[in-house]
């Protein structure tokens, strides 16, 4: 005789005793007093570290703020349980495009639809970054070899470099966004000021390397040997010999921050010269108050 | 507005003679970080120290009054002290950062204050901005060239070099003066230096330079908070003497005419970069303006 099949026992119909449920979460939770006029954001993860992600939470509590007083976070997988893209004011996408990867094409193509404004959120998002140097073969999906950076596949409004970009520069951006969608007449047109030069890097082109440094800088006859450049390089591929920069190529993971960061790539005189004014301002919105 | 935003304006010199003993003018950028050393106000400064060849200056994080000490006198050559404004708040640990410079080297760090690509952490950690008067630079062998073939002095021998009334002198340790022209200098200049539109480092917290006070005196402009604030203990602390720039020779119309006159020529320069080429059309095809 085969071997009588082992039945399930049957779920107790009750919980067991020693499981106390202290309180139950029904809904959701509203803010106890909604502060009007918050702009929606959202973090559109592609193919990037997540590295962009922690420099906007090392923020800390200027994160915080900026979640309490002037944004909400309406999609983040990494921290909000919503699933699919919703409708955002500003979308803070990191990371490249796999285009052998159908549901990373329709994510972007998505976000752009659903977003107004289109940030390129770091290096990876902005010029491909270290993606740029991928040519699949690996398992298991040797195929996935073809890597964008986003603004090759859908409009880009406002570029933000770095690998990672710095923190402060992401909250320089969400605050400016806030001002540019939420504020006085004033504020508008300094948001729009401060956002011009970022917003023509994403009008420049998607692609970056030391190279940038030689072609759109020292080969333009501009370069005057401040040393910014090697300062700013994640990777210290740049050095100064005899004033000028020297970029190890090989070390250059093509992130485009010496260029970006340069103040012969773009310098806004007009932003630049107020930067006590506008430090302040962005202290202030931050909370920290006069000095 | 070729002088910048500014609060006041003084003529100014240190009262430490150790400091005078090898400052290019009035010690005033040695004894201002020296000050704020000693007070905590920054606990660091970015300073050309001495490079490995003779004239040619090397970025430093100088912690001590000696390293300042060591970083006195103008190197009329390329010093890219803003390679060190990352490090500094990071192996080094400062959390209040000194930085002396350029205008241009103010400009890159107002820009990586505001716009801090990649640059985490060093917005909030500059306390203390130094900008030098600047009219040009030149590439290090620009300098060689002027001192070794025009002022016929080898650089190990020059003791100090100095732009000033028309003429690039150079002295020596046996107490020879050499002097040539601007004029010949000028071919050496840095090319960088042709679209700069800042002449006393308008974007400093506290400007300084030679024009416009007598020998041994420093020019200074305070123009923000920051350097209200440190300028105004420093000099109740006794650091500095100082007179009203009213009633120096040449004194702040001698300074404002140098300015007009290099923002005028270079702004021309940045112009003419407009049309430096030819389009298919016939008309002109540009350069590269970083100012649009």
């Amino acid at each position: 005789m085969p071997a009588e099949k082992a039945i399930p026992v049957a779920k107790p119909a009750s919980k067991p005793g020693d499981v106390k449920i202290e309180q139950k979460l029904e809904g959701v939770i509203q803010e106890e007093k909604p502060v009007a006029n918050k702009i929606t954001v959202g973090h559109v993860h592609m193919s990037g570290c997540t590295g962009c992600l922690v420099s906007l939470a090392d923020n800390y509590e200027g994160l915080f703020k900026i979640l309490d007083d002037y944004a909400d976070l309406v999609y983040a997988l990494t921290l909000v349980d919503v699933r699919h893209v919703p409708e955002m004011d500003v979308a803070l996408v990191e990371g490249s495009v796999c285009i052998q990867d159908e549901m990373a094409v329709e994510e972007i193509k998505e976000t752009r639809r659903k977003a107004k404004v289109v940030v390129a959120l770091g290096a990876c998002a902005s010029y491909g970054n270290i993606t740029r140097f991928c040519r699949g073969g690996q398992w298991n999906q040797p195929q996935h070899e073809s890597y964008l950076p986003i603004g090759d596949i859908i409009d880009v409004d406002v570029t933000l470099p770095g690998c990672p970009p710095g923190p402060q520069s992401i909250r320089n951006v969400c605050v400016m966004a806030y001002l540019l969608l939420q504020g006085t007449d004033e504020q508008k047109a300094l948001a729009a000021a401060y956002l011009t030069p970022l917003m023509n890097l994403a009008k420049r082109g998607t692609e970056a390397c030391g190279c940038d440094l030689m072609y759109d800088v020292i080969n333009q006859g501009l370069c005057m040997g401040c040393g910014t450049c090697a300062a700013t390089c994640p990777v210290r591929a740049i050095t100064m010999v005899y004033g000028k920069p020297q970029v190890d190529r090989d070390l250059c993971i093509k992130c485009g921050a010496c260029y970006a960061q340069c103040p012969r790539s773009f310098f806004n005189f007009d932003v630049i010269n107020e930067f006590e004014s506008i430090t302040e301002l962005i202290g202030a919105a931050m909370g920290q108050g006069g000095e | 507005m070729v002088l910048g935003n500014y609060k006041s304006a003084v003529a100014a010199r240190s009262t430490d003679k150790g400091i005078l003993s090898a400052s290019q003018d009035g010690g005033i950028v040695t004894q201002l970080f020296a000050f704020a050393l000693d007070e905590g106000i920054i606990d660091g400064a970015i300073v050309a120290g001495p490079g490995a060849e003779p004239w040619m200056p090397e970025p430093v994080v100088a912690t001590t009054k000696a390293e300042l000490l060591a970083a006195r006198g103008t190197r009329y050559t390329i010093s890219p002290n803003m390679a060190l404004i990352k490090e500094a708040t990071r192996s080094y640990g400062l959390d209040k950062v000194g930085i002396v410079g350029t205008p241009c080297q103010m400009q890159g760090l107002r820009k990586a204050q505001l716009y801090p690509i990649g640059m985490r952490d060093v917005p909030d950690k500059i306390a203390l901005a130094i900008g030098i008067f600047c009219m040009e630079n030149f590439p290090y062998q620009g300098l060689e060239t002027m001192v070794e073939d025009h002022c016929t002095v080898k650089m190990e021998s020059a003791v100090k070099m100095d732009i000033g009334k028309g003429k690039f002198s150079v002295y020596t340790e046996r107490g020879g003066l050499s002097q040539i022209p601007l004029k010949l200098t000028h071919k050496y200049e840095q090319p960088g230096c042709h679209v700069c539109l800042d002449y006393v480092s308008n974007l400093a917290d506290v400007s300084t330079g030679s024009v416009g006070t007598p020998d041994g005196w420093s020019t200074v402009f305070v123009r923000t908070k920051v350097g209200d604030g440190v300028w105004a203990r420093a000099v109740d602390a006794g650091c500095f003497e100082t007179k009203p720039i009213e009633e120096v020779k040449p004194g702040l119309e001698l300074v404002t005419k140098l300015a007009t006159d290099k923002i005028t020529k270079n702004q021309k320069t940045v112009e003419a970069r407009a049309s430096f080429g030819v389009k298919a059309d016939g008309s002109g095809k540009a350069l590269r303006n970083p100012y649009l």
